[in-house]
């Protein structure tokens, strides 16, 4: 770790002025991603400013949505009741991220504004539709990720909440990375009021993606069969060690297939 | 057996557990000294790259830096480089190559993590920002990651004076026999295998702390080490050129080792001298990115088995070919294990007549490759239960019958191998039928079936091994190279009031070992178990020792105790005998009572004790007063543990993915002093196969860069990926030392890879799968399923 000044303000206006104010200065949320890459002295931010005094945690369920705070830690949404009978699927995620001491800390909002390629909120809030709500706006789902670490967030921009649309029905189906346990495959199935969409992520070069032929096939027939001959073309796949681009584009199918399966 | 019985074959739980789990433990991270100072090493990030030039100006001039040190700087003041602490000879008999090891790098950075310089601050934090402002200029050269390459023609050379990159190129048995043999066979099997290159892990990073004594000129290294009398010896002797009885080495509680902990490396060197240079504490923490980079890496050979075989499959001759890679320098015991604890082991529980083995070492731009858990058996069971595997399949013999027709039967003990061995005892047959027996192994056609049904490939492999533990006898282990003597000590200390300090040169770093020699000591002496302290891991305490690895501990280092406890019995009698006025040949020793025999008369060992430090009433013209004796132990022949292992796993069709479903060791570890200890020490062993077998890789591409430097892509076994092992012995009894003992630290590793590999090839033995390379990857595994389905498909 390089130096830093550290902040912990009590009100969003109060953060959002902080980040403002200083471009080095860098917003902590459950530091799960944050802190590694601080330890490994890969970034050097001149101000941290503390999310989590700032009241934004906490799910509420409607009628028609789901909204979790930016600050809900991955275990709180994983042992919602509530949101668990309201979309299922997304709970079961939430407690698919990392380990127990992972999902204590890591919140939504941290792993949405990181946009790792291969975390696994991502496919949830671009299969479900989600919007994402900060500090000044509204962003839908499909307008909100800009290739893989990066979205449309502005400096000093912050994730106050994300509101799902619940479904008919969806699942997350993950095929974990043997060593990080990150998803190297995850695929996000769901039939809602956005429609049937199907995002997958872990696999792709730019990060989560909607795969337009599955969501195509699965609009016709709903049914595991109608994804299980789908090949996902291995093009702008990833390859690393554990996968081969190949092995990935198979693996979608997989996943997509049991997720189908899964949500009935 | 009552629930108070604390002695040999009793479950005691582990006592020193109290403070690792409560956090009072004393590991060298948590002691920080007056005024200490903190190192960071400058590592190279390049594979391999000429040094040009430091410019130490920018990072001298930053805050808190107090001094920052080359390899230039230390070879000046006369420090010496790292010692390889085993020569090999080469096949013409003319000595291995051993290139220099600087402490830092002069001239080449030769791996990634290969140390350049160090910078010593005030805190760590300076020493790391410091370190970053250090200008290292340095040209590229092509690395070399692969033994194939390293000996490629035109393959660029790792050490200028080593052209060709080759250490040594040695061999072990007898050629023409064996090509005699090969010659009039009914088959021959021929199986291509590598093992793969694995990084230790231990929970705890090394550490070292320096310390300068300037009223007596003594240093003090403490350090996370499994043999601190080594250390001293190698640093003091060659690095450091400092006498003995001026260097205190201490290894505290140390948090795993696996053999990493073994070597002596580069920073305990530099924080030693480094403390002289300056008059104050010096240390130095490994983080975990540097431990991937800089801890010493494990087995990564390449080798050629070859099997004759007669009509009838009996083994006629084994031709093993094997390149072992060294990494880029000699670690301290890098040399011995592809050879000496590993081409040895080759005829394993078989008669095999004729072996023929060569070993070519060679250097790459790799980190450092020495022993680990098994060091070098592995490499032996893994290739030969394969190949024995491969040879049932193809000479169409059940593979469990196959190997019933080549054991070494167990009256043929004791048995001399062709590879220079002779195996003491053992009983193969039934740790064989036990194993059978206790993995259902008759009801897994069944099982099999269950699994097809829920859409699973299910497979069973077995793996009867053999190793070699309690190295050595010193004369056999000197004339095969080492340089060092390999007995064990201990001193048993009896103090006035009856409680008693045992002293052993052995190290444990989690092994158990204040639980198991406290029960084995208790049980000699008849003195409580709660009455014995057993204290290692200082070379000002303890009289000498060679450490702990090669599971040698309790079957050498225990045995040195039972020998000072015997010197302490034979002193005790004389007191008895005076005090109750009898011979001492009619004084017996039984339970912690010397008694006179055929009378009631009798004193306890604490009323001995007293007398002998309170000699008020006592043979003082005769006799010594005080009860503390010392020995040492030196191996007869090695200790010869094996079992059989069956794995049973489950194959996700879809993705690849293996379950291991149920495992079943039954080993031969001779005489068991804790039964819990054991089973620990085998599940862990087991884990750590496993990981090897199925996810563990240390993976170098092509430039020698290390692709796999961290937990986000080195796959270390979770939990879950471990199933419950079912854990049982058929011993029988190591015939030449005083416990009977053999040894468990490591089969548990060495067992487990070929008997997971082979249930993995059985599983997938409808797509024609002849062999798996370890780990046997989801990837892996999914691409053999979709090659072999495409013709298939097409037929
Ligand atoms: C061992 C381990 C395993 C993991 N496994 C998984 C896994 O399987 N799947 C998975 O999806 N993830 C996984 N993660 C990542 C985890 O989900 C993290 O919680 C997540 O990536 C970041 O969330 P955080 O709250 O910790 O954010 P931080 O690390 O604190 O912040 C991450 C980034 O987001 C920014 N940020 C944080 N909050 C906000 C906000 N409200 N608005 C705007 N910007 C913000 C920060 O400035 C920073 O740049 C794992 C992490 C670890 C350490």
């Amino acid at each position: 770790m390089y130096d830093f000044a550290y902040q912990k303000p009590s009100n969003v206006a109060d953060a959002v002025k902080a980040l403002g104010a200083d471009p080095e200065a860098k917003a902590l949320a459950g530091g799960q991603t944050f802190i590694p890459v601080l330890k490994q002295r890969l970034n050097k931010p001149t101000v941290i400013v503390d999310l989590s005094k700032l009241g934004l945690t906490g799910i509420t369920v409607t009628a028609t949505a789901v909204t979790i705070g930016g600050m809900t830690t991955h275990w709180d949404v994983a042992h919602s009741e509530a949101a668990r009978k309201a979309i299922p699927g997304l709970v079961d995620l939430a407690g698919q991220i990392g380990d127990n001491q992972v999902r204590h800390r890591g919140t939504i909002g941290g792993s949405l504004a990181n946009n790792d390629p291969s975390a696994c909120y991502t496919s949830a809030v671009l299969a479900l539709g989600a919007t994402i709500k900060t500090d000044r706006r509204s962003i839908p789902a499909d307008e909100f990720f800009a290739g893989m670490f990066t979205t449309v967030l502005e400096q000093g921009e912050l994730i106050t909440a994300v509101e799902f649309p619940i479904p008919e029905k969806s699942h997350y189906m993950k095929f974990r990375n043997p060593a990080s346990r990150y998803a190297m495959v995850g695929v996000y199935v769901a039939k809602g009021p956005k429609g049937v969409r199907v995002a997958v992520t872990g696999a792709g070069q730019g990060g989560v993606f909607r795969h337009a032929a599955m969501e195509a096939a699965l609009s016709a027939n709903w049914s595991p069969d109608a994804v299980a001959n789908i090949k996902t073309p291995p093009d702008d796949l990833n390859s690393d060690i554990h996968g081969s681009a190949e092995y990935r584009a198979h693996l979608i199918g997989v996943m997509a297939k049991r997720a189908v399966a899964a949500a009935g | 057996m009552n629930a108070a019985f604390q002695g040999i074959g009793a479950s005691v739980r582990r006592t020193e557990d109290r403070r690792f789990v409560s956090g009072n433990g004393h590991y060298t991270d948590d002691m920080n000294r007056h005024g200490q100072l903190h190192a960071i090493i400058k590592r190279s990030d390049r594979p391999h790259a000429r040094i040009l030039g430091i410019d130490k100006t920018a990072a001298l001039a930053a805050p808190g830096v107090v001094a920052i040190y080359t390899g230039e700087d230390m070879q000046a003041d006369g420090v010496g480089g790292l010692p390889c602490g085993w020569g090999v000879k080469n096949k013409d008999g003319s000595p291995m190559a051993e290139p220099a090891h600087p402490v830092l790098a002069i001239g080449k950075a030769r791996h990634v993590g290969d140390p350049i310089a160090v910078v010593i601050a005030a805190t760590r934090q300076q020493a790391r920002d410091a370190a970053e402002l250090l200008v290292i200029d340095m040209a590229a050269l092509p690395g070399i990651a692969h033994v194939r390459d390293a000996i490629a023609p035109g393959a660029a050379t790792v050490h200028d004076d080593v052209p060709g990159n080759v250490c040594y190129d040695w061999h072990i048995g007898d050629k023409d026999a064996t090509d005699a043999a090969f010659a009039r066979a009914a088959h021959v099997v021929k199986l291509d295998l590598l093992n793969n290159r694995l990084v230790p892990n231990a929970m705890e990073p090394r550490c070292a702390i320096g310390e300068y004594d300037r009223s007596g000129g003594e240093y003090t290294l403490t350090t996370t080490s499994q043999n601190p009398h080594v250390i001293r010896l190698l640093m003091g002797a060659f690095v450091l050129h400092l006498p003995e009885h001026k260097l205190r080495v201490v290894a505290p509680d140390v948090g795993g080792g696996f053999g990493s902990k073994i070597y002596h490396y580069a920073e305990e060197a530099i924080v030693t001298w480094a403390a002289g240079k300056l008059g104050v504490p010096v240390k130095w923490t490994s983080d975990r990115s540097e431990a991937f980079m800089s801890d010493a890496h494990g087995r990564d050979h390449d080798s050629t088995a070859e099997m004759a075989v007669d009509a009838e499959g009996h083994f006629l001759a084994l031709r093993v070919r094997t390149i072992a890679n060294m990494g880029a320098y000699l670690s301290t015991f890098a040399a011995a294990v592809p050879t000496y604890l590993y081409a040895t082991l080759l005829a394993g529980v078989y008669k095999t007549p004729a072996i023929y083995a060569e070993v070519k070492a060679v250097f790459t731009n790799t980190v450092p490759v020495d022993a680990y858990r098994g060091a070098g058996r592995p490499e032996a069971a893994f290739l030969l239960e394969r190949l024995v595997d491969v040879v049932a399949r193809e000479t169409g013999i059940d593979r469990v019958e196959l190997r019933r027709r080549n054991f070494i039967p167990a009256d043929a003990y004791p048995y001399q191998t062709p590879v220079a061995l002779e195996y003491d005892s053992g009983n193969h047959l039934k740790t064989l039928e036990g194993a059978l027996k206790a993995s259902d192994w008759a009801g897994f056609p069944a099982r099999r079936a269950a699994a097809r049904a829920k859409g699973k490939l299910r497979g069973i492999g077995m793996s009867t091994y053999l190793e070699a533990c309690g190295i050595a006898p010193s004369k056999v282990a000197g004339a095969l190279g080492a340089r060092a003597g390999l007995y064990e000590v201990a001193n048993i200390r009896i103090h006035p009031t009856g409680s008693v300090s045992v002293f052993t040169g052995t190290h444990s770093h989690g092994q158990g070992h204040e639980t198991t020699f406290a029960q084995l000591v208790s049980d000699q002496l008849g003195i409580p178990f709660s009455q014995i302290e057993i204290v290692h891991g200082d070379t000002s305490k303890i009289p000498f020792g060679m450490g702990t690895y090669g599971s040698r501990s309790l079957a050498v280092g225990g045995s040195a105790m039972v020998k000072a406890a015997d010197k302490i019995i034979a002193k005790g009698k004389k007191i008895a005998a005076f005090l109750m006025e009898a011979s001492v040949e009619d004084i017996e020793f039984k339970d912690g009572k010397f008694s006179v025999a055929g009378t009631d008369r009798s004193k306890t060992i604490g009323e001995i004790a007293f007398c002998a430090y309170v000699p008020h009433n006592y043979p003082i013209e005769e006799l010594e007063p005080g009860l503390d004796e010392t020995a040492f132990y030196d191996p007869k022949n090695f200790t010869y543990p094996g079992g059989c292992h069956i794995c049973e796993v489950e194959i996700d069709m879809d993705v690849g993915t293996t379950e291991v479903v149920r495992f079943t060791a039954v080993d031969d570890f001779g005489r068991i002093i804790n039964p819990m200890i054991v089973a620990g020490q085998v599940q862990g062993g087991i884990a750590q196969g496993i990981g090897q077998a199925l996810l563990e890789n240390a993976v170098y591409d092509d430039q020698a860069q290390l692709v796999s430097g961290s937990y986000m892509d080195y796959t270390m076994p979770r939990a879950h990926d471990i199933p419950g092992v079912a854990i049982s012995d058929e011993g029988t009894l190591c015939t030449h030392n005083p416990l009977g003992a053999k040894g468990c630290g490591e089969a548990g590793a060495i067992g487990s890879p070929p008997a997971v590999i082979n249930a993995v090839v059985d599983a997938l033995s409808e797509f024609g799968v002849r062999h798996i390379d370890m780990p046997a990857s989801s990837q892996k595994i999914w691409s053999i399923i979709q090659s072999s389905r495409l013709p298939m498909a097409a037929e």
